[in-house]
């Protein structure tokens, strides 16, 4: 027998060298002392929880899921995935209301749309935000963002033969946000991959990607959307032979790694054929498309590189792309964590640390003083606009500005 | 009187010397421990540490199994905080004869063991870990139980009685006037002074090495060391201690014990001159892995945190010097029958699981000698710590909101966490970070339960037992300990000492994330720390 065989273990917590590198870059662990750290919530937790689930530590609910610490792991350990499959596995306490509605965002988009202006003029107001600060512990400092009056879905559904005219067609994961809050991105979206001869493809039927649903002890009705998603994506990727883009990094991550990894839902057939559409556009242009930029454009532009996109590898996508458009002064901005963490930073309880771990990017941000900030990331987008005053662009629209269209 | 002077003086601080100990001193006489290292450094320390059923013995030794089923209730009670109640399993293999089953369990309710056949799918549910060939389940009420703590809760309550303790103290020779022991000679290891104590008893309670202080005594006492080699795999696989239904062979035990299992053993004849120094050999570690997988297979691909081995104090019976006749019972000789040497007892065999009885075996003979009429109260009265059954109402009890730390010290103490000072940063801080072990609760040991060196913390507190393998507590206790004996330079010493011993027990199976640990250890002493 070979001992050396047994070299690798398929304990991933187990390749752990204590080496802390992860609690080093934590930002909640440099801003909340109740949070235990990455090292001490994830491998050397997990250990004890192995003995007995008594162990398991409610300061987990702390953590911000932002994947730094895995990215800094010298080791390949899945930090981050060990501690949201530990509140999985072990936290059984039923998720608060308040957690319910700021996790739901398919739900809460059906049933404002339709009165979306009334909606928006209600959740901007001063006494609704101190109710929900009271009643429901959601930070009345924190901005809401406003429905769309019509959702993109069915916008891009009144275009599918314009559509469905070019040869080369992407299917495209809009995700919560684009659908019910900020349709413009995903009709950026459409003019860039127009200019390109691609057409866009809605997916059969899609619904939340469920990372809220996750952070929030909801990952049975996570699962459930995982395995609709997966059936969708499915359907584009291996049916159709499509590729499938995503504007949002945080639903892509989701739906790359968190379904596998936490979900136990596999996607190793179509994994590879989901991307952001910075890749996809980046990809084309290697390969030689062009697109036509508009003369006598200029910006300055300071891009924030979400931690998520930071996990996949995929920020230099996005620079790439921000940096070939003429007339563009770049300015990529310090890795660092804005704090929100999706609905983390609504939390009344997480508002300060929330606001601790980004203010070094808002300084950043401020000094640099650029005409926008780029993130592939809405919340990260709410929360850098609220914290600074500066407006924030997903690089698909300022790129959709950017380009001349014959 | 004379401070030196005592009613009875035990020789070996291991299990049965500490047993003996309490017992002696509950028993109201005034008792004095010697031992050349620190407590639970021979056998005591170096097994398995299972809380057997006797299961393992049904079939072969009726009278071993009878005792192991009585000390395991008595355990459970008296020693809650050193045991975890995990129940075992003994699985049929496809190569296993499934005839023996019936022969075991009948075998086992003779002894008055509960034996149950189970559903080999039950038997997967209940340890999903578990071989998933297996033809055949039997489930038996074994345990696991932690040495080190149970050994020094007894040698705690001894002190709480009144007994002295000297560690690090060896006996250099036996104090005789005639056909009487009078005392013992004995020089400190650690500052070489030199101090005689007088006894009208003397119980020599030192295992395997019980032969060369029976020498000195001037009586014979052969014992036959076996070897046997452990690995202790870094994280908890099962839950359920599981064995093999067959014939006893090697490595076909596997023990989870706090946050880790171990697979063994081996057995090997070795020369008494060896049993200071036993290494583990690379034939022994591949037969454990291979003999390991076959209980759980996922041992072969689980991290190996280290390599241990002991000796087991086997006795050859008496007229036999070829050591064929080999008792694994419980071995109490009184010399003053056997030999015509009066105040000179002799406690050995036997197996941690019989400490207790064989404690009070030697009690009865030294108080018979001397005298004392009291009954043996050490089957019901709890050990400090153990007043409680579980660590979560222990926890709960002191502690409002118990951090995972507070919980961990509540399932190593039981309720003697209640003293470890806390609920401000400086006692609250971590010293281990794999074993969750605080300032406060490394100070209590200090405090409380004879520590000298690292070393000894360790057995103590679990720190430099996780996967780090002392990394970073080693450093971080070793500044608590040059506080608390007032000398840097000494720990600094002490500290190599440590980092040397951890290493021992990781170079055989010294690949892949155990020897990248290793490296990356020795990087941060030796490049960081420059020591």
């Amino acid at each position: 027998m070979k001992l050396q065989e047994y070299t690798v273990s398929k304990h991933n917590f187990e390749e752990c060298m204590k080496c802390t590198v992860c609690t080093a870059y934590c930002p909640v662990l440099q801003v909340n002392p109740l949070y235990p750290g990455p090292k001490q919530a994830g491998p050397d937790g997990e250990r004890l929880r192995l003995k007995d689930p008594y162990f398991f530590n409610y300061a987990l609910k702390y953590c911000l899921n932002c994947k730094r610490c895995e990215v800094a792991c010298p080791s390949g350990v899945n930090v981050a995935d060990l501690i949201q499959a530990a509140r999985i596995k072990y936290d059984h306490s039923k998720p608060k209301l308040r957690d319910t509605i700021l996790a739901s965002t398919d739900f809460m988009g059906t049933v404002a749309r339709p009165v979306a202006p009334i909606v928006n003029g209600v959740t901007k107001l001063g006494i609704t935000k101190s109710a929900m600060d009271a009643l429901l512990r959601i930070d009345r400092q924190r901005t809401f963002p406003s429905y769309s009056p019509r959702s993109f879905e069915s916008w891009l559904k009144r275009r599918d033969k314009e559509q469905a005219v070019f040869q080369e067609q992407v299917a495209y994961f809009h995700g919560c946000y684009v659908n019910y809050n900020y349709p413009q991105l995903g009709k950026d979206l459409v003019k860039v991959l127009n200019a390109l001869g691609v057409g866009v493809q809605l997916l059969e039927k899609e619904k939340c990607c469920g990372i809220a649903m996750i952070t929030n002890g909801m990952s049975e009705q996570a699962s459930k959307n995982a395995r609709h998603n997966m059936a969708a994506l499915r359907k584009a990727v291996v049916d159709k032979g499509l590729r499938v883009v995503t504007t949002s990094s945080s639903c892509t991550l989701t739906m790359r790694e968190e379904y596998p990894n936490l979900l136990g839902v596999d996607n190793a057939d179509v994994k590879d054929s989901l991307l952001m559409a910075t890749r996809f556009i980046f990809e084309k242009l290697e390969k030689g498309a062009t697109l036509k930029f508009k003369a006598g454009f200029h910006k300055k532009i300071a891009y924030h590189v979400p931690c998520h996109m930071e996990k996949m590898g995929w920020g230099v996508f996005s620079e790439k792309l921000l940096r070939m458009i003429p007339g563009v002064e770049f300015t990529l901005l310090d890795s660092a964590c804005c704090g929100i963490a999706g609905t983390y930073g609504f939390k009344k309880e997480n508002y300060a640390a929330s606001q601790a771990i980004g203010a070094a990017l808002f300084d950043q941000i401020k000094t640099v003083n650029p005409d926008v900030v780029a993130c592939d990331c809405e919340t990260c987008k709410w929360q850098i606009e609220m914290s600074t005053g500066y407006t924030v662009m997903n690089p698909i629209s300022i790129l959709a500005e950017a380009i001349e269209i014959e | 009187m004379n401070p030196n002077e005592f009613d009875v003086i035990i020789i070996g601080g291991g299990i049965t010397g500490a047993g003996t100990q309490r017992d002696c001193a509950m028993r109201g006489l005034r008792t004095l421990l010697v031992e050349r290292s620190d407590i639970a450094t021979g056998a005591t320390g170096r097994n398995h540490g299972l809380l057997h059923s006797g299961a393992r013995y049904a079939v072969n030794d009726a009278e071993s199994a009878r005792e192991c089923i009585k000390e395991n209730m008595i355990l459970r009670r008296i020693a809650a905080h050193c045991i975890d109640e995990t129940d075992g399993l003994f699985i049929t293999l496809p190569e296993d004869d499934l005839g023996y089953q019936q022969t075991f369990v009948e075998a086992c309710q003779a002894a008055g063991i509960n034996a149950e056949i189970i559903d080999p799918e039950l038997a997967k549910r209940l340890e999903p870990s578990v071989n998933p060939e297996l033809i055949g389940a039997v489930k038996v009420p074994d345990g696991s139980v932690d040495p080190f703590r149970l050994c020094a809760a007894n040698m705690l309550d001894a002190k709480l009685h009144g007994g002295q303790v000297r560690l690090y103290t060896e006996v250099t020779g036996i104090i005789r006037e005639g056909d009487t022991v009078k005392g013992i000679h004995t020089r400190s290891r650690q500052t070489g002074e030199e101090a005689d104590y007088y006894a009208p008893v003397i119980v020599n309670a030192c295992g395997v090495w019980g032969q060369s202080i029976a020498e000195m005594a001037g009586v014979k006492v052969s014992m036959y060391p076996a070897k046997g080699a452990l690995l202790i795999f870094a994280h908890r696989v099962n839950n359920v201690v599981i064995n093999r239904c067959r014939k006893p062979s090697n490595a076909d035990i596997l023990v989870p014990g706090d946050t880790v299992c171990i697979i063994g053993t081996t057995s090997t004849r070795i020369p008494i001159e060896e049993c200071y120094n036993v290494a583990v050999t690379p034939d022994e570690v591949t037969l454990l892995i291979t003999e390991g997988a076959k209980l759980a297979p996922s041992l072969s691909s689980t991290r190996i945190l280290r390599a241990y081995a002991g000796v087991r104090p086997l006795v050859s019976a008496d007229n036999d010097p070829t050591g064929r006749n080999i008792s694994r019972g419980i071995v109490c000789l009184d010399h003053e029958e056997r030999d015509g040497l009066k105040g000179f007892v002799t406690i050995t065999g036997g197996k941690l699981m019989t400490y207790r009885l064989m404690a009070e075996m030697a009690t009865d003979v030294v108080c018979r000698k001397l005298g004392v009429d009291k009954p043996c109260e050490t089957a019901t009265t709890p050990l400090p710590g153990s007043e409680e059954r579980s660590y979560e109402a222990v926890a709960q009890k002191i502690w409002e909101a118990p951090s995972t730390a507070q919980k961990a010290a509540a399932s190593r103490m039981g309720t003697s966490a209640s003293r470890i000072r806390g609920n401000n940063p400086y006692d609250d801080a971590l010293i281990c970070e794999c074993e969750e072990v605080s300032v406060g609760e490394i100070n209590s040991a200090i405090d409380r339960l004879e520590v000298s060196t690292l070393t000894d913390l360790r057995r103590r507190t679990r720190i430099g037992m996780g996967t780090c393998q002392g990394e970073f507590c080693a450093c971080r206790a070793a500044s608590l300990l040059a506080k608390a004996h007032g000398c840097v330079e000494k720990e600094r010493e002490d500290l190599a000492h440590f980092l040397n011993e951890r290493w021992k027990g990781n170079f055989p199976i010294g690949w892949g994330d155990t020897l990248r640990e290793a490296e990356y250890t020795q990087w941060v002493y030796k490049h960081v720390l420059g020591l």
